[in-house]
């Protein structure tokens, strides 16, 4: 019922009130500007910009952050229903553009909740507010007696509906951001249990609209030939072939982007024509010679052995508490493995498509984008013109994980419907997508540890090696105290003499980020060599685990051995590490999957805090027919603090369980004299439904803490597990990802 | 002029007879419900079903398609698999997702209760980049339980 009610409320919204009156035929009226739009809000109540309440009692809220498979269109929109009192079936979304008045809007960071839980609610509860204040004001009562739920607000059993109150409140004062009260927990309808999931039926039916969807009268489609290389040039260009191709209509040459790289277009050549088809014909039948430049000689393979060089060499210390090197000289025994993780890939399933149109010194974008604000930044940039003259729209964005936060392909639409002199569509191919990626970045670690006679652990020694995402806008040298919060300075130890080490490395592809980011190969290093540990003690990996990260405690700066720590941003007093809630969920986990009662099956642990959220994951595994390894089922325990949607919360935990699987069973983007050798599916695999495990359990604890991430948490220790459980099962410890380099997949 | 029946609908289309049909679904006739992923029929994406049959778009090209009955996610008329789509909550970014559900209309028009191995074996040309599989398969077997 619920979902049928929310679901009616919401289909006009799909891709922006811009686009909410267009229809999905081959000619779409032009759109409206957003000042029209907000013109027929004048009346009634709208006290910021997050909530309109209207005199025929509809209430309209924003969600100003991109819908990306997260569910936060299901998610924030019920958030600040319940805090309003709002029916969810009178309740229309709308999908915010990018722009500065919604604060930040960077859909980045699994942060859209943790970062906002606040702001988000005091926004509605002061709607809320007013709304009391007006019926008080009319039937003469005090506020404090007052309440308001389904729609109304409520005096015993009198009531005066929303939309009756609407136009008195709004002349109001708007209250003080920090005076308005929030309501109890228990006061709160719909939220901390499982929410309709708004947008399924348009996407069930075809009808929502991604990056690539939006259609402009007299709209171009580009195709662009982008330097093979980062950093390469066009030396010349020969395009008759290409301008032969029957609906190709213009070729013209890109600007050339200057280091930094930051979000700049990449350069090359774009083809572009009255269809995707043809552009595509188009850019293939172009001819053009390139100097490839100083990142030619770049061999991924050969750099790995180059960062290997650098982890075996004393680095630049980032963490340190007791005295490493002086145990380890003591040990009576060590333990010594090196990992590595190679350049990982988004691909999301929608490649980057963006629309502009420029007329009069005004550009207008759409756009699969994780950061509108952004897209209309780059785009002024690149245009040279104001900011404020650039709009821009958000669409569904088929898949993100931190790529579509660059929008360096939004900047190539907004130059090429300039100099076009037409709207443009640039549509990213597959091979593009996988060849001129931000990719996560490469990574070496060499982890020490140190056992005493009695088979204590006493030194954990941690050198890792990376250029960091600060390549891609600055001229940094090697890792920094940002990098490191992600799994090496923050990773909590019950061992006396602790050290981390930053060894320094130089990028030559674009590095971005990547869901989880460092935390990926971290998780994988850390959860491995902590059941390497294990094993070397003769323990179970889970009592040795437990042991390792030490007993319920919050733990001290001091005994991080760190003098300061970003902590994604949040306070230690309001997010502290705390050993209780990551035993929590290894103990939690271990229950689900029958740790201690596993018979013949081939279990593994890891267990990572991230994003402020506490995952623990065991997967099972076993040997298929033709003695591959398959992982045949998985549990996932999460502790995320309040969770506002547990189905959501759910999914991506569950979707976190596939795409780690993706990296360990087969990510990794090389590359050979300076060019990405995979281009599509077929050499960048991603896990299909036959591997998918049969059973996938994921548990969200419940917490009343304040909410930590949860996009990015779920996937740091699936890979650890997965070695983890290898190891179990044949005896092989698989060090460097992906696997089936070992063949063991 | 190639004539294409699409969704019941007869078009005449001024366009290349090897332009693949996902972009005249697409660019021509402004259906975008079916979607590009790959251009190779290796993700499945731009799944529509020529005569009944799932077939990959992004390969076929309008000479083949121009004899047949195409239909699209637009014109998908399943509605006990798209509710079992939307009950099992099953889309996360939702872009693979048409494809998804074109494969599957097409496994359950031919084998109106799949086993797991029948459902993998089918939807194994789908990729899923959110990692929905575990619901997309408990979604077919819920459309199939309804039957």
């Amino acid at each position: 019922m619920l979902r049928r009610e929310f679901v009616g409320g919401l289909l006009v919204a799909v891709a922006g009130r811009a686009l909410a009156d267009e229809p999905t035929g081959a000619s779409p009226k032009k759109p409206k500007l957003r000042d029209e739009a907000l013109k027929e809000r004048s009346e009634g109540l709208r006290p910021n910009v997050f909530v309109h309440v209207s005199s025929d009692g509809k209430v309209t809220l924003v969600n100003h952050r991109s819908e990306m498979g997260q569910g936060v269109r299901s998610t924030i929109p019920a958030l600040l229903a319940d805090e309003l009192g709002a029916n969810l079936d009178r309740v229309e979304i709308e999908q915010a553009d990018g722009d500065k008045k919604y604060g930040d809007q960077n859909t980045d960071g699994s942060n859209s909740i943790r970062g906002e839980y606040d702001d988000l609610r005091a926004a509605a509860a002061t709607a809320r507010e007013m709304l009391i204040a007006a019926a008080a004001k009319r039937w003469h009562v005090s506020a404090g007696s007052l309440t308001a739920h389904d729609h109304a607000v409520w005096n015993g059993s009198r009531s005066l509906g929303f939309g009756e109150l609407a136009n008195a409140a709004g002349k109001l004062p708007v209250p003080k951001p920090g005076s308005v009260k929030l309501r109890p927990r228990a006061e709160m309808k719909h939220v901390f249990r499982d929410l309709p999931l708004v947008d399924a039926r348009p996407i069930a039916t075809g009808a929502a609209q991604f990056g690539a969807d939006v259609r402009l009268d007299g709209m171009l489609i580009a195709v662009i030939a982008r330097p093979p290389v980062v950093g390469g040039k066009v030396v010349r260009v020969d395009d008759g072939k290409a301008l032969a191709v029957p609906g190709v209509k213009q070729v013209i040459r890109m600007p050339e982007p200057k280091p930094p790289w930051k979000f700049q277009p990449w350069g090359g050549v774009a083809v572009l024509a009255t269809n995707t088809w043809a552009a595509m014909r188009g850019c293939q039948a172009l001819h053009v010679e390139w100097d490839h430049g100083p990142n030619a000689a770049y061999d991924s393979q050969e750099y790995a052995a180059q960062l290997s060089r650098a982890v075996h060499q004393p680095g630049h210390a980032a963490r340190n508490a007791g005295d490493v090197e002086t145990a380890l000289a003591h040990a009576a025994k060590t333990v010594e493995a090196e990992y590595h993780v190679p350049h990982l890939a988004h691909v999301s399933m929608e490649p980057p498509a963006a629309i502009a149109r420029f007329e009069d010194g005004k550009c207008e974008i759409w756009a699969a984008t994780q950061n509108p604000q952004d897209a209309r930044k780059q785009a002024a940039e690149t245009l040279g013109i104001d900011e404020s003259q650039v709009a821009s729209h958000v669409t569904f964005l088929g898949g993100a994980f931190g790529r579509k936060s660059k929008a360096d392909f939004v900047a190539e639409a907004a130059y090429l419907a300039r100099e076009a002199r037409a709207p443009v569509r640039v549509q990213w191919t597959r091979e593009d997508d996988l060849r001129h990626d931000y990719y996560n970045t490469v990574n070496t670690q060499l982890l020490t540890a140190a056992l005493d006679a009695s088979g204590k652990v006493t030194a954990w020694r941690q050198r890792t090696a990376f250029p960091p995402i600060g390549t891609t806008f600055s001229d940094v040298k090697g890792p920094g105290a940002g990098d490191l919060q992600q799994g090496v300075t923050d990773l909590p130890l019950a061992i006396p003499n602790v050290r981390a080490e930053t060894c320094d490395a130089a990028a030559h592809v674009r590095i971005g980020w990547l869901r989880s980011v460092y935390n990926i190969f971290h998780g994988f290093s850390a959860g491995s060599f902590m059941d390497e540990i294990a094993h070397a003690r003769g323990k179970d990996p889970r009592e040795n685990l437990l042991e390792l990260f030490g007993p319920a405690r919050i733990v001290s700066l001091q005994e991080l051995g760190v003098e300061k720590l970003r902590n994604y941003g949040a306070t230690l007093d309001k997010h502290p590490i705390d050993t209780g809630r990551l035993r929590g969920v290894i103990e939690r986990v271990t229950e689900m999957a029958r740790w201690s009662d596993r018979g013949g099956r081939a279990l593994g642990l890891a267990a990572h805090r991230s994003f402020l959220t506490y995952v623990a994951v065991v997967v099972s595994v076993k040997k298929d027919r033709l003695g591959k390894i398959a992982v045949d089922e998985a549990w996932l325990a999460a502790d995320a603090g309040t969770v506002v949607n547990t189905e959501r919360a759910r999914s991506q935990m569950e979707g976190a369980v596939i795409f780690g699987m993706s990296h360990a069973f087969f990510g990794g983007a090389t590359m050979k004299a300076g060019v990405t050798e995979q281009s599509n599916f077929d050499t960048y695999r991603l896990v299909r439904i036959p591997q998918a495990p049969r059973a996938v359990h994921v548990e969200i604890l419940e917490s009343d803490g304040p909410p930590g991430g949860i996009g990015e948490p779920g996937v740091p220790p699936v890979a650890p597990a997965i070695a983890n459980a290898i190891f179990a099962l044949t005896g092989q410890r698989i060090r460097t990802l992906p696997l089936m380099l070992a063949g063991v997949v | 002029m190639i004539s294409l029946n699409v969704n019941g609908k007869a078009h005449q289309l001024d366009a290349d007879p090897e332009m693949p049909l996902l972009w005249a679904l697409r660019d021509l006739l402004g259906l975008t419900g079916t979607k590009y992923g790959c251009g190779q029929a290796l993700c499945g994406a731009c799944t529509v079903h020529l005569d009944g049959e799932a077939v990959r778009s992004c390969v076929t090209p309008l000479s083949r398609a121009a004899h047949g009955k195409v239909t699209t996610i637009e014109g998908l008329q399943n509605r006990v698999l798209q509710d079992a789509w939307c009950d099992l909550a099953v889309p996360q970014c939702g872009f693979c997702q048409a494809g998804q559900l074109m494969t599957a209309a097409a496994l359950l028009g031919e084998t109106p209760q799949p086993s797991d191995d029948e459902i993998d074996l089918s939807m194994a040309g789908n990729l899923c980049r959110c990692g929905t599989y575990s619901r997309i398969r408990a979604a077919i077997k819920r459309a199939a339980g309804a039957r």
